[in-house]
């Protein structure tokens, strides 16, 4: 148990933007969400997953919509303490605590500005390890917890309980509904107990994107190279190392789609590299060969200050050094694979995990 | 009849001046030193043009001044007006309450008078809840005699303004009517908080930009001119001293633009990449239909951040004075400090003692300037190494502003413009055109009208055609409104972006439309 102020915020947000890879919003109104409530409220206590007992109610705090509603109408604060009072009414018990759904974004930060609100503490675990655009893209998922019985509210009062045959009509009704509340609303979903997080969830998140964040904002006074420190950090290889000369983005379905192509500095001289992403950042592949593939991790980074880039950023001349980073191992079962894998994105190759990869490249 | 134009620019380091024709030819041209009050400096370049040009004074019919009143005003945080900040959105926003986000220190100095009022809308235009007249009618009370100016920022005002323009009928039936209101719908774009603080910071710069306008008449008056006055605004186009006063905020980032703008008519090309070499930075910029690009990134003007249109600007330190740093086993630094303004007096070739880039480009005959004599002992292997690194330095600059690997022309302004080659790689061509010292000073003089209009369309139910008909007539008729000559008008810009996750398909449409200056608006 530890406690969490205003600079671990600030380093939260921008480990979490990394592990996002490049998708997951803009988190800087969800950092001034955190930042407020903590200045209002004080610190927030973060536990270790394993601080939580078996049987507490646990919540994650998110939000549904389109990001633009938030930038222009953004929160109120009340409306996430509200879902979470509605659906313990509804399950006539009290929340013990919450956590994020994701890493990257606005709702890597929710839980905080909530928590300390509401005086909850935050779990350091989440569902994903990562950021994926749809709602039934958590590890919760593949162990069959169900997003419902759940509650989305507006910030004038209004909340609707879901209670649905599965994760899809719950997509479906939630949309239709967080519509009618002005495009943007907050998520009490995927309730589960402690026990069910700690078998389900990602521990360890929160702390790993501290370090990152931390490890960024030291590099240059400590003088050391932030991406190769960044690396160490995450267990992560550097991919790539090149310069920006096209980038090609269509909005279809709801997603930014689109590749963007580095021409290769130093010692990736001569060599050219494909980036495709739909949100996230999802392939990464040169002429010769595949380099990292999702559900594993590719990260874009400002080749100078170590910076995470998002899809939306990056442009035509930027340096970067793009890194891959493996997954969490439930991503890498067959039921991970098939809801996020390559194949389900559209991409015609086969997974391999990027230590695999990055090994094959260099013996060849 | 003959009529004369006097364009200013008024730099970090230097105000520049110039007097054209009716043709946009140069009469007369200066450059004098920016002084700590602005507006000594300003005085001081406008009495040398209108002396050097020897015309007759009533034949000079326009004043453009583009300048940093404001900017300094901000960034300082001096004579700014005291403010008070009306938010209309609660229940909503409150999770991220006014200036949150910016630096304590303009916290404090703009955050005296906060305030938080139920109403507001939603994006497609339906009410959150009731805008609370009542606590807009004790807000008024409260205020009464504390305050200068008040920032009135509703939620989705770019989609519905309603509240915001109750709000202020309510402001001024109470306060009375002198008393300064700035909008944020006619300030910025979708973004709360965004648009909030360029609101606010509007508020606080009225003042400032009174004293500015009231400051360029009288010192036109004193020269015995009778000239009509326009602001630079970070557009590229021009805005009437009444707009100025109401919206000073958009002169923040003239500047650049100016540069550019100016570049763009002395190189005669409307599509190209500009590079700007003063004492300290070089700043690359690009030309798209003789406008600035402007950055798609937030910007942040004191340390607030903002969602004004600015320049996209990628700036390298490297200027004219930049100094070099050689290390006994030959290594060596270019910059990023900088003699600045004190060349004259720092550089080798003037006498001095420090090392800089003009000193490299003359010793290797790339420039004739001040004693070459000076410089002859340098040894010519490691100048050249010099020299080809500070030509990379650019050329890589410009290689980040280009959206193509296709080579495009390059047109170099700028004092220091000078040190640069003929020929860049990426470049196409490179221009380095006459007056091109003074270049931010005759985009200041030959700047457009404009008028330009954001909003948020339902497609579904207006089309998309209307939407953009609709979009572009409300543009022209703003820039007609400004002065422009309805004749001249052109649409230079039309964005439409598609919002995500939203029904109705809605879509954010921006246009703007731009013209000459009506002739004989007397």
């Amino acid at each position: 148990m530890r406690k969490i102020g205003k600079q671990e915020i600030e380093d939260i947000a921008v480990g979490a933007a990394l592990l996002g890879t490049g998708g997951g919003g803009d988190p800087y109104i969800g950092k001034l969400m955190a930042l407020q409530a903590i200045e209002e409220n004080g610190p927030v206590t973060l536990l270790d997953i394993d601080e939580v007992p078996e049987e507490a109610l646990v919540v994650p705090s998110s939000m549904m919509g389109a990001p633009t509603v938030m930038l222009e109408k953004v929160p109120s604060g009340e409306e996430a303490i509200e879902v979470f009072s509605k659906l313990e009414e509804f399950l006539g018990e009290e929340i013990y605590a919450t956590f994020p759904i994701e890493a990257g974004g606005v709702n890597s930060m929710l839980p905080f500005a909530l928590a300390a609100r509401r005086g909850l503490p935050v779990i350091d675990a989440d569902g994903m390890g990562r950021a994926f655009p749809e709602l039934q893209m958590v590890t919760f998922y593949l162990d069959g917890i169900s997003a419902t019985p759940a509650v989305i509210g507006d910030e004038k009062g209004n909340t609707a309980l879901l209670s649905t045959i599965d994760n899809v009509w719950t997509e479906r009704i939630a949309r239709a509904s967080a519509i009618q509340m002005g495009g943007s609303v907050m998520n009490a979903m995927y309730s589960m107990t402690g026990k069910n997080l700690k078998e389900s969830g990602i521990a360890g998140i929160l702390k790993l994107e501290e370090e990152i964040g931390k490890t960024i904002r030291l590099a240059k006074d400590n003088n050391v190279n932030a991406i190769q420190e960044v690396l160490k950090t995450v267990g992560g290889f550097e991919l790539f190392h090149g310069k920006v000369t096209d980038i090609n983005r269509k909005t279809e379905t709801g997603f930014a789609r689109g590749t963007a192509s580095f021409e290769g500095i130093g010692d990736y001289k001569n060599e050219t590299l494909q980036l495709r992403f739909q949100n996230e950042h999802l392939l990464a592949q040169t002429d010769k060969r595949l380099l990292c593939v999702t559900p594993d991790l590719i990260a874009v980074l400002d080749a100078e200050t170590g910076l995470p880039i998002t899809t939306e950023g990056i442009r035509y001349g930027s340096r970067c050094i793009v890194i891959g980073i493996p997954c969490h191992e439930k991503w890498r079962t067959e039921k991970g694979i098939e809801t996020v894998g390559p194949k389900y994105f559209g991409y015609d190759v086969d997974y391999t995990p990027v230590e695999e990869l990055v090994r094959k490249g260099e013996t060849e | 009849m003959r009529t004369y134009r006097i364009g200013i620019d008024v730099g970090g380091t230097h105000t520049d001046a110039v007097l054209l024709d009716r043709d946009n030819k140069v009469i007369s041209e200066t450059k004098s030193s920016t002084t700590e009050d602005v507006a000594t400096g300003i005085y001081t370049a406008m009495h040398e043009i209108i002396t050097k040009a020897n015309i007759s004074r009533e034949d000079i019919r326009y004043a453009m001044l583009g300048t940093t009143h404001c900017t300094n005003a901000i960034v300082e945080r001096k004579g700014l007006n005291k403010v008070a900040a009306v938010r209309i959105g609660a229940p909503a926003t409150l999770a991220v309450k006014p200036l949150v986000g910016v630096p304590d220190d303009l916290r404090e100095a703009l955050g005296k008078h906060v305030y938080l009022v139920r109403g507001g809308h939603e994006f497609d235009g339906r009410e959150i809840v009731d805008l609370d007249e009542k606590h807009l009618y004790k807000i008024a009370e409260e205020i009464k005699g504390e305050v200068d100016s008040i920032a009135i920022t509703s939620v989705f005002s770019p989609v519905s303004s309603d509240h915001e323009e109750r709000a202020k009928e309510i402001f001024q039936e109470v306060l009375g009517k002198d008393i300064a209101i700035s909008l944020s719908a006619e300030i910025g774009s979708v973004g709360l908080l965004e648009r909030e603080n360029a609101t606010i910071l509007n508020a606080s710069v009225i003042r400032v930009a009174k004293t500015a306008a009231d400051g360029f008449i009288n010192a036109l008056k004193n020269e015995k001119i009778d000239a009509k006055v326009f602001f630079g605004q970070n557009d590229g186009t021009l805005m009437s001293v009444d707009y100025a006063v109401r919206y000073p905020i958009f002169t923040v980032a003239c500047g650049p633009t100016n540069s550019l703008r100016g570049a763009s008519y002395l190189g005669d090309l409307s599509d190209a990449i500009v590079v700007d070499v003063g004492g300290t930075t070089s700043d690359v910029g690009v030309l798209i239909n003789s406008f600035p690009r402007e950055s798609s990134l937030e910007v942040e003007i004191g340390g607030a951040r903002t969602n004004f249109r600015m320049p996209d600007l990628v700036s390298i330190g490297l200027g004219g004075g930049t100094i070099i740093r050689v290390k006994e086993t030959g290594e060596f630094t270019i910059g990023p400090d900088s003699v600045g303004y004190r060349l004259p007096e720092k550089a080798l070739i003037f006498g001095g003692d420090t090392l800089t880039t003009t000193d490299v480009a003359v010793a290797l005959g790339k420039v004739e300037l001040g004693d070459a004599s000076k410089v002859a002992h340098l040894d010519k292997v490691l100048l050249n190494k010099i020299y080809e690194k500070m030509v990379e330095l650019v050329e890589e600059a410009v290689d980040k502003m280009k959206t193509t690997a296709e080579p495009i022309p390059v047109i170099l302004v700028g004092g220091g413009s000078i040190l640069l080659p003929k020929e860049l790689k990426g470049a196409s061509e490179v221009i380095l055109p006459e007056h091109s010292g003074v270049a931010n000073a005759i985009g200041s003089a030959i700047s457009q009208v404009s008028g330009q209009v954001e909003r948020i369309y339902l497609l579904d139910e207006v089309g998309r055609e209307n939407a953009l008909e609709s979009a572009k007539s409300e543009a022209k008729s703003e820039a007609v409104h400004a002065g422009a000559d309805p004749e001249s008008l052109v649409i230079v810009d039309v964005e439409d972006v598609p919002l995500a996750y939203l029904p109705g398909n809605a879509t954010r449409v921006r246009v703007k439309a731009a013209g000459e200056l009506k002739r004989n608006v007397k």
